[in-house]
C-alpha cells in the first residue's frame, strides 16, 4: 500500500497466467545503501519474485511475487541474501500515516492561501484605496474561504468533538477565532468596510498546522505493530500421535498433554516440559539473554524459545492464550492503558487558557456595548481580542521544542518515540534497571587474561570457525586483544559438544566443560592440557558513570532483575545499588505500581520480554536497541550502541526541553499581556495582528532551536 | 490597474502550480522514505540496469 508506483512500472513483462500479489516484510537489518541495492537487485533474481522495493525509513520491503510463493518462501529468500525478515500485517499503521498525510495536505493548502492572501493584503496596507481595495478584499475572500474550510478541518473536527462531550480544548478557541474572523471579514468585504482579517485567519491556521504536522511526524517516526510480539511464537507444531506418526497442528489447535517433536531450528508454539532429548535453546525472545540455555528431560521451555541443536520431545503444559508469552502480552496491554491517561502539557495549558480567552473576549464585547460603541464596533473589538490571543505561539511552543530535542538525542544514539515521552522523561525521579542486556552488554565475554599467548592463539584459530554465541564472544574478544589466530587443520564442529581440530600435530578442542557449574564456561584443550574459560556478561563501560549522572540529577537508581541472586548481587555490589533478584514479570509490574502509588515517577530501563509489562507501566521507559521487539515497542525510547549514557542524557535533554517549553509558554503569555490591551482598546488592525502573530511564532521557533545543542556535549561531563 | 488583470492570475497560477506539485509529490510517495532517498544516491547501478 505504501509502495510507490515505481514498483509497478519496474515490473518486467510477466506471463498473463501468473497472478501477482504483494507482501510486506520488516527487515531490521538494513543499515546502508548497500543493503537497499542488494535487496532490490538480488530478490528479483529469485524465481517467482518480480520486484522488491525498499522503504529505508520504515525498514520495510514490499515484495511483488507470484501467488504460489507464501510467506515462508519469501522469508527464506530474504534470508538467503542475508537478511532476517518478519512479515508485517497489511496496514497496521494506515490510520496514523493517513492522519499525517492529511495534515501535510492541509498545511500545503494553508501555505498556498497564506502567500496569496498576504500578497493582496500587503497592497491594501500599502495604501490601495477605493475600488482596488474592494477588489482585493473580494479576491482575498474567494481564496481564503475554501482554504479555511479545507485546512481548518482538523481543528473544527476536534473542537466539535470536544464541545459535543461538553469539554474544551485548544481547538475550541482556535476554531471560534478563525470562524468569527472569517465571518466578520466577509461582512466587511460585502459592506465595503475598512478592515478584512482573512490573512490573519489563514496565517493562524498555517502556523498551527505546522505545529500539528511536526507532532504527527514525530509520532510516526518509530512505530511497529505490537503483532511483532506474537509473530515470534511458533505458528505450528508436529504432534506425535499414539501410533508414533506426527501430524502438523496450528498453534491454536494445540492442547495441553500433547507430545510434540521440536526439531532443531524450530520455535516452540506452546509451553511444555522436555520428556526426551537434550539440547540448547535460545530464550532471547523471553529473557533478552543471548547465551543459549541447556535443557534436558524435566526442564520447562516456553513458547517463542528456539531449539538450537538437537530434536526434543516436549509434553505441552500450557497452550494458546495460556502461554507465558501470551500472558506477558496481556500484561503489557493492560499496563499500557494507564499511560494513555497522561495529560500532555499543551492540553493542561489549554484547559486554563481557553476559558480565560473566551471570558476576555466576551467582557470586551459587553464593555464596549455598555460604553455605547454599537454592535458592529463592539463585535470587531471582541473578534480582534480572539485573533490576537489565538494560541499561535502556544501551538508551536511544544512541538518545535520536542522535535528539535529529539533530533539532538537521535544524534547521540537515542530514539524518542513521541513528544509525550519527552514530557514524561523529564518528570522521572527514580530509575529501575534490568541487569542482563541493560546494565550489562547482554553478550557473554570470556575472561581471557588467564590464558597464555599460545592458548589464546589456538582458541581464536578454533573459535573463528563457529557461529555458536560463545565462540563468537570468544572470537571478538580475542580479535580486539590483537591475537593472531593459530593455523588449525581439520576443524570439525559437533553441535552441543564443541570444536575439535589439529594444531602442529597436537589435537586441540574447545568443548563443553563437564562440571555442572552454574557459570557459562568452555574448556580449551591443547593436547593433554585443559583450561576452563569462564564467560561473563560484562557491565557496560559507562554504567557507573550513568548511575552517578542520574543521581546528580536527583534520580535514585535500583536494579530489578529476573536473574539469579548471586549474579544480580555481584553487579549491584559493583555499582552500589539496591537490588531485587529472581523477580517475575508480574512482580516487576507490582514493584512499579507500588512506587507509583507513593507518588513517584519511575523510569524503567530494560530489554527482555519479561520487562515488557514493567516498561509499559512505568512513567517513562527506555530499552536498548538489542531488546526484544516487544520491549522496544513498549518503551518510550530506544538507545543504540554499547554505552548506557544515552539514558542519563535523555533525562537531561527532556528536562532542558521542558524548560524551553515553559519559556515558550511564558513568552506566549507575556506577548498576550502586551497585545491584549491593544486589542481591548480597539487599536488592533489586520497589519498589527499579522506582525504580532508572525513575530511571536518566530521567537518561539528560535527559542526552541537552542535545544539543538542540548545533547551535544560530551557524556563525560 | 490593467496590469493587475495579468499579474494577479499569474501570481495565483504560480501558487496553484506549486501546490499541485506538492500534492503530486505526496501522492507519488516521495515523502514516504526520506532516509532511503538519501542513501539511494550511493547505490551503484549495474550495467544491465
Amino acid at each position: 500500500m505504501n509502495a510507490p508506483p515505481t514498483l509497478a512500472s519496474a515490473l518486467p513483462p510477466t506471463p498473463a497466467a501468473t497472478v501477482l500479489t504483494g507482501t510486506r516484510f520488516t527487515v531490521p537489518g538494513m543499515k546502508c545503501a548497500g543493503c537497499i541495492g542488494k535487496i532490490e537487485r538480488e530478490l528479483p533474481k529469485i524465481d517467482g519474485i518480480t520486484a522488491a522495493r525498499v522503504n529505508f525509513s520504515a525498514k520495510r520491503v514490499a515484495i511483488e511475487h507470484a501467488s504460489w510463493m507464501d510467506e515462508s518462501d519469501l522469508e527464506e529468500a530474504l534470508l538467503s541474501i542475508g537478511f532476517e525478515a518478519q512479515r508485517v500485517e497489511d496496514n497496521p499503521m494506515g490510520h496514523d500515516a493517513g492522519e499525517r498525510r492529511m495534515l501535510m495536505r492541509a498545511l500545503g493548502v494553508a501555505g498556498f492561501g497564506m502567500m496569496n492572501v498576504m500578497l493582496l493584503s500587503v497592497s491594501v496596507w500599502a495604501g490601495a484605496e477605493g475600488s482596488t481595495k474592494e477588489l482585493f478584499h473580494w479576491l482575498s475572500a474567494i481564496i481564503a474561504m475554501p482554504v479555511i474550510a479545507y485546512s481548518g478541518r482538523p481543528f473544527f473536527a476536534s473542537a466539535w468533538m470536544a464541545l459535543k462531550y461538553r469539554r474544551t480544548n485548544m481547538d475550541v478557541p482556535i476554531s471560534i477565532g478563525v470562524i468569527l474572523a472569517t465571518a466578520l471579514s466577509l461582512y466587511e468585504t460585502i459592506t465595503g468596510g475598512e478592515h478584512a482579517y482573512f490573512e490573519s485567519a489563514v496565517m493562524l491556521l498555517f502556523f498551527l498546522l505546522a505545529g500539528r504536522a511536526l507532532d504527527a511526524m514525530m509520532r510516526d517516526r518509530t512505530r511497529d505493530g505490537i503483532g511483532a510480539l506474537l509473530g515470534r511464537m511458533g505458528k505450528s507444531a508436529s504432534v506425535i500421535g499414539e501410533d508414533g506418526a506426527t501430524t502438523r497442528l496450528e498453534a491454536g489447535d494445540l492442547k495441553p498433554g500433547m507430545l510434540v517433536l521440536v526439531s532443531a531450528g524450530e520455535a516452540m508454539a506452546a509451553d511444555g516440559e522436555v520428556e526426551d532429548g537434550s539440547s540448547a535453546i535460545d530464550n532471547a525472545m523471553l529473557t533478552g539473554e543471548s547465551a543459549p540455555e541447556q535443557v534436558s528431560p524435566g526442564n520447562t521451555i516456553h513458547a517463542g524459545a528456539i531449539n538450537l541443536s538437537s530434536p526434543l520431545r516436549v509434553r505441552l503444559t500450557r497452550t494458546a492464550e495460556d502461554t507465558a508469552l501470551a500472558e506477558i502480552a496481556r500484561l503489557m496491554d493492560e499496563a499500557g492503558q494507564s499511560r494513555s491517561h497522561y495529560v500532555r502539557i499543551a492540553d493542561r495549558a489549554s484547559r486554563a487558557y481557553a476559558p480565560a480567552v473566551h471570558t476576555l473576549a466576551a467582557l470586551a464585547f459587553v464593555g464596549w456595548m455598555i460604553a455605547g460603541a454599537g454592535w458592529h464596533q463592539s463585535l470587531v473589538i471582541a473578534i480582534a481580542v480572539l485573533i490576537i490571543t489565538c494560541p499561535c505561539a502556544m501551538g508551536l511552543a511544544v512541538p518545535t521544542a520536542q522535535v528539535v530535542a529529539s533530533g539532538a538525542l537521535l544524534k547521540r544514539g537515542l530514539l524518542v518515540k513521541d513528544g509525550s515521552a519527552l514530557e514524561r522523561l523529564a518528570e522521572v525521579d527514580v530509575a529501575f534497571f534490568d541487569k542482563t542486556g541493560t546494565l550489562t552488554l547482554g553478550e557473554p565475554r570470556p575472561a581471557v587474561h588467564l590464558l597464555d599467548i599460545e592458548a589464546r592463539s589456538v582458541a581464536l584459530g578454533l573459535s573463528q570457525n563457529s557461529r555458536h554465541p560463545l565462540s563468537k564472544g570468544l572470537t571478538s574478544t580475542l580479535l580486539e586483544a590483537g591475537v593472531q589466530p593459530a593455523e588449525i587443520s581439520a576443524v570439525t564442529e559437533t553441535a552441543g559438544e564443541g570444536l575439535t581440530g589439529e594444531w602442529n600435530g597436537v589435537s586441540v578442542a574447545i568443548e563443553r566443560p563437564h562440571s555442572g557449574a552454574q557459570e557459562l564456561a568452555a574448556r580449551l584443550r591443547i593436547g593433554g592440557r585443559a583450561q576452563t574459560i569462564i564467560f561473563n556478561d560484562t557491565l557496560r563501560d559507562d554504567a557507573a558513570q550513568t548511575i552517578a549522572h542520574l543521581s546528580a540529577q536527583g534520580i535514585t537508581s535500583g536494579i530489578i532483575s529476573g536473574d539469579r541472586k548471586e549474579a544480580v548481587e555481584d553487579v549491584a555490589g559493583k555499582l552500589g545499588l539496591p537490588a531485587r533478584s529472581s523477580v517475575t514479570p508480574q512482580e516487576k509490574l507490582d514493584a512499579l505500581e507500588q512506587v507509583k502509588s507513593e507518588g513517584k515517577h519511575p523510569l524503567m530501563v530494560g530489554d527482555g520480554l519479561n520487562d515488557g509489562p514493567a516498561l509499559a507501566a512505568a512513567h517513562a521507559s527506555i530499552a536498548p536497541g538489542t531488546a526484544s521487539d516487544a520491549s522496544q515497542q513498549a518503551a518510550d525510547a530506544v538507545f543504540i550502541g554499547r554505552g548506557l549514557m544515552p539514558v542519563a542524557l535523555s533525562v537531561d535533554v527532556a528536562r532542558a526541553t521542558m524548560r524551553v517549553v515553559r519559556q515558550n509558554f511564558g513568552f506566549a503569555i507575556g506577548y498576550n499581556v502586551l497585545a491584549v490591551p491593544l486589542a481591548l482598546f480597539g487599536y488592533v488592525t489586520p497589519l498589527i495582528a499579522a506582525i504580532a502573530m508572525s513575530l511571536s511564532s518566530l521567537v518561539v521557533v528560535a527559542n526552541s532551536l537552542r535545544l539543538a545543542g542540548a545533547a551535544g556535549k560530551e557524556p563525560e561531563q | 490597474m490593467t496590469g493587475l488583470a495579468f499579474l494577479i492570475p499569474i501570481a495565483l497560477g504560480m501558487g496553484a502550480a506549486g501546490l499541485a506539485a506538492f500534492f503530486w509529490a505526496m501522492k507519488s510517495g516521495q515523502y514516504e522514505d526520506m532516509d532511503g532517498a538519501a542513501n539511494r544516491i550511493l547505490i551503484e547501478e549495474e550495467d544491465e540496469a
